[in-house]
């Protein structure tokens, strides 16, 4: 029950202008600007337009600042901003075949067309601290460029071995995605609303799913089949005009994780597949989104739902950090009354248990 | 070839805009006014086009009888896809004689606000004579003259109520002018 | 003054005005806006819509190649302006600046007019995109430099 209370408003007052003043922290160090965060710190950037599932770096970059750094209220300040915002429709699904490639790397194929690039990867890296960063220093000399073919062809995985009729094929319909924006989550979910719910996802929280699919909680083979990052285009038809204009291009990570499967009654021994995609450079997000999304159509395939990352209701209701930390976190809220109640009870039973040891002795005697 | 414009300002009319249907809604009966600097293209009047410049958007199938011209404003501006009949509609226009108001989407007993709002352009609208409204947000009663709506709509609107609370709201709109009757308001004849 | 239409919903596509959009909304206000200065101000226009920021859902696909499902929106801001001649341009382009939407719409009025076509062509949409293409191809030239070929090493006993 919901009890309201009053009173508290110059406390909160002060307590607001207080976090004002931690958030800008010792005054004669430079005060951060947005263009510094957006630039300089863009994978927070980039967690926090995931979870807050709405791209504009500048608004996240902004919410970063405003959360003190903390990720996850960053996020809520987003997903707050976006419902002022009037909706003006849906994109074209984005090709990822056609992404302008930054990163592109296979863990089946040694030699696949279009080749391996590493890209901006902190993979490879020695975990050492790098003490030169600590002091500001000239920026960095400008990274290597090679020749390349003009628009290397570079297919997904997935397609080649769709091609030789090894991976299952994802269902083509074109209806209408069911959206978590506009109508609350229902159980069982369909794939296209489960992918929604684990690209808004917490990464913490998906990545501690996916780990224990490896681990033994689910019968999970995964491999990195593909995972490719960078820029593509955004296409949306104005219904004014009628046909599909490029609205900008933004950056993504796809996961392909490919899963060996059995084959059923009516198919035959295939590989399937675990699918992720997330704003930003977001690849460790992506990596668990799909490893999470293969364990989640468990079901589907005929196989038998025995750990946490395959049950549905589990993943999705307490993926979403947002509703988790408003339901966590209220707890904290004045709950006097409730308390009151409990406590009245607890010594009501106490009392009734006193009277009733007082008087058994004599009765046992 | 030429679209007139919407709102001037859009947060701040809107904003005045909603806050007219809003008073319209709580005092049920009680005119007032919106809309006044718009130019929409014919039939469309500017209460109505006030009302759905603020209301309709994306996330509301829009059905009305206006035409192609007023149609091609609406979708300019409100961005509203077009319902296939007025059923599947969360708002209805009507300009000529509206639909029957059992054909619309009344919402269910769990969830009636899901039902569809009715905008009707009315010929003239009046306080201190005709209907004697009474119900929610009425002290005693108010009385309401609405010209120009057809002679079933009492009749439909009493057989409406019987299903309360599913059924639908009903604003009239009269050029600048708007009242409204929520589905809990009944039609007392003068 | 009589009403109607900008132009009719469904307008056969124009490859042509999709790019010199395209290549709008990539770029930025203050590249669009340095690139009208050299050219004759442009007539007077009014504003029809907007500028007004808003959303637009991001879809992607099921395995990339399957059925479409919802990713997460996008900020988005939209623009239509007339022209005083009488021509309407749009622009929806990604991100809050309203001042880039409305050089796009005003522009994308001004390109649909045959006699100022070539001429804003040349001096706004061909520098904006090459400047785009180069930014690209250095990418990729910076991709193509971090490509790896691994080895296996076979143990054999």
């Amino acid at each position: 029950m919901y009890v309201a209370v009053k009173g508290g408003e110059r406390a909160i007052s002060h307590a607001h202008a207080w976090l004002a003043a931690l958030r800008r922290g010792e005054a004669a160090v430079p005060e951060l600007e947005l263009a510094q965060i957006r630039e300089q710190l863009g994978l927070a950037v980039d967690r926090v337009m995931a979870e807050g599932a709405c791209h504009d770096p500048d608004l996240a970059a902004l919410a970063i600042k405003q959360a003190c750094g903390d990720l996850i209220e960053a996020a809520f300040l987003l997903r707050a901003y976006r419902t002022t915002l009037p909706r003006f429709g849906a994109s074209l699904p984005l090709d990822t075949a056609r992404m302008r490639l930054w990163r592109r790397v296979s863990a089946t194929y040694k030699d696949l067309p279009g080749g391996q690039l590493l890209g901006p990867t902190f993979d490879y890296t020695h975990r050492l601290l790098d003490f030169s960063l600590a002091a500001p220093g000239a920026p960095p000399p400008a990274p290597a460029e090679e020749a390349c073919a003009a628009a290397a062809a570079a297919p997904r995985v997935s397609d080649l071995l769709a091609d030789e009729g090894l991976m299952q094929p994802e269902p083509r319909a074109e209806s209408e995605p069911p959206d978590l924006t506009r109508q609350p989550l229902a159980c069982p979910a369909a794939r296209p609303l489960r992918l929604q719910a684990l690209a808004r996802g917490d990464e913490g929280f998906l990545l501690a799913l996916g780990y224990s699919t490896q681990r033994g909680y689910g019968n999970a083979h995964p491999f990195v089949g593909e995972i490719r990052q960078g820029a593509v285009a955004v296409e949306f038809t104005p219904p004014e005009l009628g046909f599909p204009v490029q609205i900008g291009e933004i950056t993504v990570t796809e996961c392909q994780m490919v899963n060996q499967f059995l084959g059923s009654r009516t198919e035959p021994p295939q590989f399937t597949r675990g699918y992720g995609l997330v704003f930003g450079r977001g690849e460790r997000k992506a990596m668990a989104m799909a490893l999470v999304d293969r364990a989640l159509r468990a079901g589907e395939l005929g196989e038998e739902v025995t750990a946490p990352a395959q049950d549905q209701e589990f993943v999705l209701y307490h993926a979403d950090n947002v509703e988790a930390t408003g339901f966590v976190e209220h707890l904290k809220l004045p709950h006097h009354v409730d308390f009151q109640s409990e406590l009245e009870n607890l010594r009501g039973i106490r009392a009734a248990a006193q009277a009733a040891a007082a008087t058994l002795p004599e009765a046992a005697e | 070839m030429t679209l007139s414009p919407g709102f001037a300002d859009p947060v701040a009319e809107a904003q005045q805009s909603f806050r007219a249907i809003l008073a319209a809604l709580s005092r049920p009966g009680r005119v007032q006014s919106l809309g006044a600097g718009l130019r929409p293209p014919a039939p469309l009047l500017p209460a109505a086009a006030a009302v759905l410049l603020t209301l309709a958007d994306a996330d509301t199938p829009l059905w009305h009888d206006a035409g192609a011209a007023a149609d091609a404003w609406l979708r300019f501006h409100c961005g509203s896809p077009a319902a296939g009949r007025p059923g599947e509609a969360r708002l209805v226009l009507a300009c000529g004689a509206p639909p029957p108001l059992s054909e619309l989407d009344a919402g269910s007993d769990e969830a009636p606000e899901d039902s569809a709002t009715l905008l009707v352009q009315v010929a003239g609208l009046a306080e201190g004579s005709g209907w004697r409204l009474t119900g929610p947000g009425i002290a005693q009663e108010h009385r309401l003259l609405v010209e120009g709506l057809p002679s079933w709509f009492p009749a439909a609107w009493e057989a409406q109520r019987r299903g309360f609370p599913r059924g639908v709201d009903v604003l009239l709109c009269a050029g600048t002018r708007i009242a409204a009757l929520p589905r809990g308001i009944a039609l007392g004849q003068g | 003054m009589h009403d109607t239409p900008p132009s009719p919903a469904g307008t056969a596509a124009d490859p042509q005005r999709q790019r010199w959009m395209a290549v709008l909304a990539r770029a930025d206000a203050a590249a669009i806006a340095a690139r009208l200065e050299t050219l004759t101000p442009p007539p007077p226009h009014r504003r029809l819509r907007g500028p007004e920021a808003g959303l637009v859902m991001v879809r992607g696909r099921l395995g990339g190649d399957g059925a479409p499902f919802n990713l997460g929106e996008m900020t988005v801001t939209r623009c239509t302006v007339q022209l005083e001649g009488g021509a309407v341009g749009h622009a929806y382009v990604a991100g809050r600046d309203a001042r880039k939407a409305e050089l796009a719409a005003l522009l994308d009025a001004l390109l649909q007019d045959p006699a100022r076509r070539e001429v804003l062509l040349a001096t706004v949409i061909e520098p904006l995109a090459a400047a785009q293409a180069a930014a690209a191809a250095r990418e990729a030239r910076r991709a193509a430099a971090t490509r790896v070929e691994f080895l296996t090493m076979v143990t054999t006993r």
